[in-house]
């Protein structure tokens, strides 16, 4: 197999495994910042989170790596909606300022906390032996956790797009983003619409945090130092779409894998260069609305 | 994404434009705090030459956040710029303290100029970015060009001249306290006559309204552009201050954290009334020294309560609390 | 009868004044900076406990008079503008006699140029930065160079370690680009052939992609350096993740990629690694077991004692024996002089010496492969090269 070819299929691959991670953490956020106008700095607290609850069951409890993902999603969407409800829910009118500093304020505290419950170090996220090692195919071999990361991130995302197609809960939400006062006139309640968006968003944050513990380590600095990439998501992708942030994320994956791959003097430097490019040209996002 | 702060200090903003720039005698009193400090606190130069420098760049974001209504994450690039440029003079053999300033000044307002011609035309969270992405893409661009900029290392090799040749940057950072205040009260002086001048009321207007802005004919674009310039000069002084009173520059001068925290500092003092910078800086560094010295583990839970206590009670920052409390006792009988 | 009575009274006060002068212990004040928060905080902690366990168990042997105290600053990581200010407050506003710590080279090259101009003695617990000791006439090192540590290592690596195509991957900083450049030299003097370089970035890398390109240009061996503690740890879990060791490719590199505290939670990855090292909590001579056997009673079993605490134990060893030296004066001229030439046969690593010219380290390098001991893996010494010095500062002279 040339060196070209080879080279390419590497990148692919763990651009691909990238883009899903950072996908299933930003949908959520361009959906809440699109539908409740709301600069949510700290999502990734969120992802974190998830992290952090399913590495705690697998390695303090032995709880298997299915039910740990699956207990991650619904502890960190419920607890989303605590947070909702205590923090978020009274600045909804303010000014964004208020917003990003409040938003900030919480990164602070969750990086306090999560230093004093689970230490400084990162935690260790051992796969499951059914999904460790490498997967065979042809003269290449492939790492059979990013492997299953790719199809996992692509069932969830099928389920997310069908089900903003066909329920009438992801009606709501495409028309509460469309318009939100039409919205409210035709009697969506959309309060609780946000907290139901917003718990969904959170979820699938954590859901992303915990599949991606493998590529995005769960460290008490994570939503920080993330922090960029996923805004830079969001923004290309267009705020309040949920395909935007897809083809974003599989964008900045591939450029990000690629150059490291190629050409790791430049850092991510392209990265930033491409993002300057795209926004330049459609600043409303790749799906946004002008 | 626009910035509305400015409409909730309205009232208090039309009074302060009708009397003008007259100075008035609390203005005053920063300053005589300052000097205050410098006798009294002798052992803590080097933290308040930090705060002097710091507040000198918080005021380069609220000239523009707070008067022309454009949120950046990005205002490290500039004060980035102005360290670098000091920097690699002094390290070069020109270590004359005041033409460094004017240089970092030249090449930042430069920078500033370049990269809003390209990205004032947006707006909103796409504007947010660019600005983001822009300082970052120069944080990169540093730490490659280790060569000449000593990337994560560091710049070595600094050697700054004495002040006007007659002080000389003492180990007890003596002269770097007094220079940042000199410069800090000149770059105000400045940034207050700007802020009462024409053009800066159109910038206000801008802010609150751009629409009408446009539609009475006012060259939108170019004031922003302008501002947004000379903020960038502002901040490129900052930086060069920064890097002559530590002989030392670290790539954390272009980082995301020195804007954020600037933007923070700045919204907790209140934005787009000049002073914010000089109430939020202070409180926030010197807490933030505190809670790291007696809590060095946890300190940054303390900075979060903080921040979310000043949020939910102080909305319009700590100025417009003080605005609120002035006009409820203005109203008793 | 009074006035005899009076007489009596200024005597004996007289007399406890100067029992009381006599008494007056004189504090030296030694100014800690080391990393005591977020991700790398385990290496603070690991020199922090080497410091303390040598000034529990030696605290008699300090000169009568002499109390030690310790202020302790946390830099935060790799910060070198925090650090710097700092050291200035911890001189300025504390009056310290002694910095000590340093993890990062970068902080400990911001820090040096205030040594010298406060004439402050500061000894490096850690940073491996070569030209350091260059810096301030007031700086002296007790840990390593990675030159000291990877020129030879190359050499044999080319020799008895029968590798002939090297990949090299470092941290994009000082220690890593100079371990680069010492093993290259070393390599390619001994007939080696390297296939490529690339460096990763410094804070939170994923090595994954970088690895895969390794990978995809098959050498016998890749030789990585990345800072010691989480990034060791997820270095290997990426080695893994490759299939790298089925595809014939070894890991080779300095003692901190397979540190010793960190060990036990690298999984199995790591059997069979070979590195070059100053220290091994496995090796068998006494001083080490001694030192091995009073950590587990100060500090348990739960964090074994690494590199990284030795070097803290051997910096409180050279500033109680230059302490020693001077009969407790903490002049700076006077300490540096006893500092120059200081030896300590008893160290934990073996026989250490301050170079005089330099005030560098002089010490054992050892080449240890990770085995099997019991049920945990250990780095086990099994090649000494003696007292060898810093070769940089031979290859480059001082102008």
């Amino acid at each position: 197999m040339n060196a070209a070819l080879s080279a390419a299929i590497s990148i692919g691959f763990h651009g691909l495994a990238y883009a899903m991670v950072l996908y299933l953490i930003s949908v959520g956020l361009s959906v809440t910042m699109g539908l409740m106008g709301f600069a949510n700095l700290a999502h990734g607290v969120f992802a974190a989170a998830g992290g952090f609850v399913m590495t705690r069951l697998m390695n303090g409890y032995d709880v298997p790596f299915p039910l740990a993902v699956a207990a991650a999603f619904v502890a960190v969407a419920a607890g989303s909606v605590v947070i909702e409800r205590l923090l978020y829910r009274r600045l909804y009118g303010a000014d964004e300022l208020s917003q990003v500093l409040m938003s900030v304020g919480l990164i602070f505290i969750s990086v306090a906390a999560a230093k004093y419950l689970w230490g400084p170090l990162a935690q260790p996220m051992t796969p499951p032996a059914y999904l460790s090692g490498q997967i065979e195919l042809g003269a290449r071999s492939f790492p059979a956790y990013r492997s299953f990361l790719i199809v996992a991130g692509a069932v969830v995302v099928t389920l997310l797009w069908l089900g903003l197609e066909r329920t009438r809960f992801g009606a709501r939400i495409r028309a509460a983003v469309d318009n939100r006062r039409m919205a409210q006139s035709v009697g969506i309640n959309t309060n609780r619409l946000f907290t139901w968006t917003f718990a969904l968003g959170s979820g699938l944050a954590a859901l992303g945090g915990a599949l991606g513990a493998d590529i995005l380590a769960i460290d008490p600095g994570y939503a920080l130092e993330h922090l960029v990439y996923f805004l830079i998501v969001v923004s290309v992708g267009g705020l309040g779409s949920i395909r935007g942030p897809f083809f974003a994320a599989l964008l900045l994956g591939i450029a990000d894998t690629g150059c490291k791959y190629l050409l790791p003097e430049f850092g991510a430097f392209f990265i930033y260069a491409l993002t300057l490019a795209l926004l330049l040209w459609r600043p409303q996002g790749l799906f946004g609305r002008a | 994404m626009r910035a509305t702060a400015g409409r909730d200090a309205a009232p208090l903003a039309v009074e302060a434009m009708a009397r003008g720039h007259r100075l008035r005698a609390w203005e005053l009193a920063p300053w005589l705090i300052a000097v205050l400090a410098y006798f009294v606190f002798p052992s803590y130069l080097a933290l308040g030459s930090q705060i002097l420098i710091s507040i000198l760049f918080a005021l380069s974001i609220d000239l523009i956040l707070g008067y022309a209504g454009i949120v950046t994450l990005g205002q490290s690039a500039f004060f980035g710029a102005g360290a670098y440029t000091a920097g690699l003079l002094a390290a070069h053999g020109w270590g004359e303290p005041l033409t460094g300033l004017a240089a970092a000044a030249l090449v930042a307002a430069a920078l500033g100029f370049l990269s809003g011609a390209v990205i004032l035309r947006t707006k909103g969270l796409s504007l947010l970015m660019l600005t983001l992405v822009i300082a970052a893409m120069l944080q990169e661009a540093a730490n490659k060009a280790g060569g000449i900029t000593g990337g994560a290392d560091g710049l070595q090799g600094m050697e700054v001249w004495p002040v006007l040749g007659l002080f000389p940057f003492d180990l007890y950072d003596r002269t770097a306290y007094l220079y940042s205040l000199a410069v800090l009260f000149l770059a105000w002086l400045a940034a207050r006559r700007l802020v009462h001048s024409p053009f800066g009321r159109s910038l206000t207007g801008i802010r609150e309204n751009e629409a009408r802005m446009h539609a009475i004919g006012s060259p939108v674009f170019r004031r922003r552009l302008a501002i947004y310039t000379i903020a960038a000069a502002l901040a490129g002084i900052a930086g060069a201050l920064l890097a002559e009173t530590t002989q030392f520059v670290a790539l954390d001068v272009l980082g995301f954290e020195r804007s954020g925290s600037a933007l923070i500092m700045l919204i907790i003092g209140g934005v787009g009334r000049l002073y914010g910078p000089f109430i939020g800086v202070p409180l926030y560094m010197i807490a933030q020294d505190r809670f790291a010295q007696a809590d060095p583990v946890y300190w940054d839970f303390w900075i979060g309560l903080l921040i979310i206590i000043v949020v939910i009670f102080a909305r319009r920052g700590l100025l417009g609390l003080a605005e609120q409390l002035l006009q409820k006792a203005r109203r008793k009988p | 009868m009074t006035s005899r009575f009076g007489v009596l009274a200024l005597g004996a006060s007289f007399a406890l004044a100067l029992a009381a002068q006599a008494g007056a212990a004189e504090t030296v004040k030694v100014g800690v900076i080391l990393t005591y928060s977020g991700p790398a905080a385990s290496l603070g902690d690991q020199i922090d406990k080497g410091m303390s366990l040598y000034i529990k168990e030696h605290e008699k042997d300090l000169p009568k008079d002499i109390t030690l105290e310790l202020i302790r600053r946390d830099d935060t990581g790799l910060n070198p503008a925090t650090a710097k200010r700092l050291a200035q407050e911890l001189i300025t506003r504390d009056h310290v006699n002694f910095i000590a710590g340093l993890i990062w080279s970068p902080n400990a090259l911001a820090i040096a140029p205030l040594s010298a101009e406060a004439k402050v003695p500061t000894i490096s617990s850690n940073a491996a930065a070569v030209s350091l000791t260059r810096l301030s006439p007031y700086v002296a090192r007790v840990s390593f160079t990675l030159w000291q540590e990877c020129l030879p290592f190359g050499q044999w690596a080319a020799t008895k370690g029968g590798l002939k195509k090297v990949y090299i991957a470092v941290s994009d900083f000082a220690p890593g680009h100079e371990a680069a450049d010492a093993f290259t030299k070393g390599f390619k003097d001994a007939g080696g052939q390297i296939v490529d370089n690339v460096a990763f970035p410094v804070k939170d890398p994923d090595f994954v992609p970088f690895l895969q390109r390794v990978k995809d240009a098959k050498p016998d061996a890749v030789f990585i350096f990345v800072p010691s503690g989480k990034q060791a740890t997820a270095l290997f879990k990426a080695y893994d993740d490759l299939g790298m060791r089925a595809a014939g490719i070894k890991i080779i590199g300095p003692q901190d990629i397979v540190p010793d505290e960190e060990l036990p939670n690298m999984g199995q990855e790591p059997l069979g690694v070979i590195t070059a090292g100053t220290y091994s909590n496995a090796a068998t001579r006494p001083a080490n077991k001694a030192y091995v056997a009073a950590w587990k009673r100060e500090y348990g079993d739960k964090t074994p004692p690494g590199f990284m605490s030795v070097g803290g134990w051997d910096t409180m060893a050279a500033i109680f024996g230059a302490l020693k030296a001077t009969q407790g004066n903490p002049d700076p001229d006077k300490i540096m002089a006893a500092l120059k030439g200081w030896k300590n046969p008893d160290s934990p690593r073996g026989e250490i010496m301050i170079d005089p010219e330099t005030r560098d380290i002089v010490q054992h390098i050892y080449i240890r492969r990770v085995e099997k001991l019991g049920d945990r893996l250990a780095n086990v010494e099994f090649e000494t090269l003696p007292m060898t010095k810093d070769p940089w500062k031979e290859l480059n002279p001082a102008k």
